[in-house]
């Protein structure tokens, strides 16, 4: 069984963030970055099942030089080789744009499943892998909890809203998009770590197309949220913060 | 192009996220003079249509179809399309459900569109919508255009509109039957279910301590639960701390758990994702304990502490013990 696995490398999580100067986008220099967990989930499913069912798995990412390192890393953990789709204009695309370019890239490959996570922990759209299955012509299941594959066919329980699920079955190839934590992530072993260096990354160019793709949606400015509330903050030492805290608790909304 | 198409939920009743995306519809379409329109999929939908006809709208559909009985993203993204392409509208809104999220983004792919998804608020520049998102789980907005031909797509999220902004009237409702085989349905859907009866209800707590990400680990978690012990508060938590199996997932608050809306909500080391923030925003206070002066929680909290949560908490959980004088 062959399974692609598309992953993002996104800021880290809790970064300190700076609006740049075309006020689209952050500043990025001074950032550091890491796999989008949501994708490191996906990750991890799709080491399992090849556990299980044997196979190959293929990272495929796109993004600028530094992607690179979180290629290596999900190498290191297990996965077979990786496409990395080397692009520096990422922030300027909309979703029909970037999933343009990892189905095409995914279509080569004629994988049984394709693998992501759910949403990104930057753009937060959630629709890179549902787009990508509508282009590649294959079905999908979105917020995919546990994944089950019975010959041609693959079983997922899906996570509906306020503590629902269900179980869908469609046949392969398909595509999946995985929700946060469903299983426990796996560390890069030190043998792990070396053999990644020799694992085939194959860089490919997207192809820019002629004419240009038109944008269908445009950013026009990015900014801070506007507060909805204005916060009361306590200050000073822990105690006495913890000391106007109790007192709110007590006079302002009462619960003690 | 005209007219503001608002796809609404139904499954054997109403998901309320529907009116919201409705009261928004109904004010977009007020600001670009345009047709408000309304439609719903399923097979049975003889109520939705009686509660429909009681709408403010210039048109209201039920897309009707067996095979639109139980939710395939194949079925409704087909129905779905039919109707569009049937009825050419500007603007196609949608509530951020999780079907939606399912459904919505292959359904604008067909237009050769993008999806513009989980949107807080709409506002106009040069008689044109600005659709507000979050970014970075929700430390940034990005306002954002549509700029393609063809109709625009948006996903309204849970809460970001008042329902109780939806006007009231009458409009006749029309039958819309699409044409649909069964091997264009590739997914077979089982039964929906839940894991496993609910035995903590948050929803009726009048006092929540919530506990997230900055706890670090489970062996740290006492720490959060003798808050909650000593000011006779339920103890929750947000979806990280139960997928990790430090607390069982029936004290998860959030959109794949719990809404809640005590009277006091503590927010312990949460730094407020949209997912978290949509189950408890309701609160009549919230109170945020974060080290990140930057956290979106604080967006949401009357009050506030910045500062390290094993320091303060077992600050917190002294002074109200003595305040309480025991």
């Amino acid at each position: 069984m062959k399974i692609i696995v598309a992953v993002k490398q996104v800021p880290v999580r809790d970064s300190a963030i700076r609006i740049d100067t075309s006020g689209k986008w952050i500043e990025e220099e001074e950032l550091s970055f890491e796999i989008n967990e949501p994708d490191a989930y996906a990750l991890e499913e799709a080491l399992l099942l090849k556990e299980k069912h044997g196979g190959e798995v293929v990272v495929l990412c796109a993004g600028p030089f530094r992607a690179g390192q979180t290629i290596r890393e999900a190498l290191a953990k297990g996965a077979d080789r990786a496409i990395h789709i080397l692009c520096d204009d990422l922030v300027s695309l909309d979703t029909l744009a970037l999933a343009r370019r990892l189905a095409s890239a995914a279509a080569l490959e004629n994988a049984d499943l394709i693998l992501t996570g759910l949403q990104s922990d930057d753009l937060g759209l959630g629709q890179t892998g549902v787009v990508m299955a509508e282009m590649l012509g294959i079905p999908h299941a979105t917020i995919v909890m546990k994944v089950e594959i019975a010959g041609a066919v693959v079983r997922v329980k899906r996570e509906l809203e306020d503590g629902w699920f269900q179980w869908i079955q469609m046949p392969m190839p398909a595509l999946l998009t995985i929700q946060s934590g469903i299983s426990p992530l796996r560390y890069a072993t030190l043998m792990g770590i070396k053999k990644a260096k020799t694992k085939e990354v194959r860089h490919v160019t997207p192809k820019q197309p002629h004419p240009p793709t038109p944008h269908t949606v445009n950013v026009q400015r990015i900014s801070l949220p506007q507060r909805k509330k204005e916060t009361q903050l306590l200050t000073g030492s822990p105690a006495e913060a913890a000391a106007k805290l109790t007192d709110v608790l007590k006079f302002e909304v009462r619960v003690i | 192009m005209n007219g503001v198409l608002v796809l609404l939920e139904y499954r054997d009743g109403w998901n309320r996220m529907s009116w919201e995306a409705l009261a928004a519809g109904q004010a977009v379409a007020a600001q670009l003079n345009q047709p408000l329109i309304a439609a719903v999929a399923g097979r049975d939908l003889d109520a939705a249509a009686g509660d429909l006809a009681g709408k403010s709208l210039e048109r209201a559909f039920t897309v009707r179809h067996p095979l639109l009985a139980e939710y395939t993203a194949d079925g409704f993204t087909a129905a779905f399309e039919q109707l569009i392409q049937s009825l050419t509208p500007s603007l196609v809104l949608f509530p951020h459900t999780y079907q939606v999220r399912d459904f919505a983004p292959r359904l604008a792919t067909r237009f050769g569109q993008s999806l513009i998804a989980d949107v807080i608020a709409i506002g106009m520049e040069a008689a044109q919508p600005v659709f507000v998102r979050q970014l970075l789980q929700g430390k940034l907005t990005a306002d954002c255009v549509h700029a393609g031909l063809g109709p625009c797509f948006a996903s309204l999220q849970a809460g970001a509109f008042r329902a109780d902004h939806l006007a009231a009237g009458t409009c006749t409702v029309e039958d819309f039957v699409p044409g649909l085989d069964a091997w264009q349905i590739r997914s077979q859907p089982g039964e929906r279910f839940r894991e496993s009866a609910q035995t903590v209800d948050l929803s009726a707590a009048s006092l929540i301590v919530s506990v997230g990400r900055g706890i670090k680990e489970q062996a740290n978690i006492p720490i959060v639960e003798e808050l909650a012990t000593t000011l006779g508060a339920e103890l929750a938590a947000s979806r990280p701390i139960c997928d990790n199996g430090w607390l069982p997932m029936e004290r998860q608050v959030g959109s794949s758990g719990q809404t809640v809306s005590p009277k006091v909500y503590i927010a312990v080391g949460i730094s407020g994702a949209i997912q978290h923030l949509v189950g408890m925003k309701g609160s009549k206070a919230v109170i945020a304990i974060n080290k990140d002066e930057n956290a979106p929680i604080f967006e949401v909290a009357d009050y506030g502490i910045v500062g390290d949560l094993f320091e303060v908490v077992p600050a917190l959980t002294a002074a109200v013990r003595k305040a309480k004088g025991n």
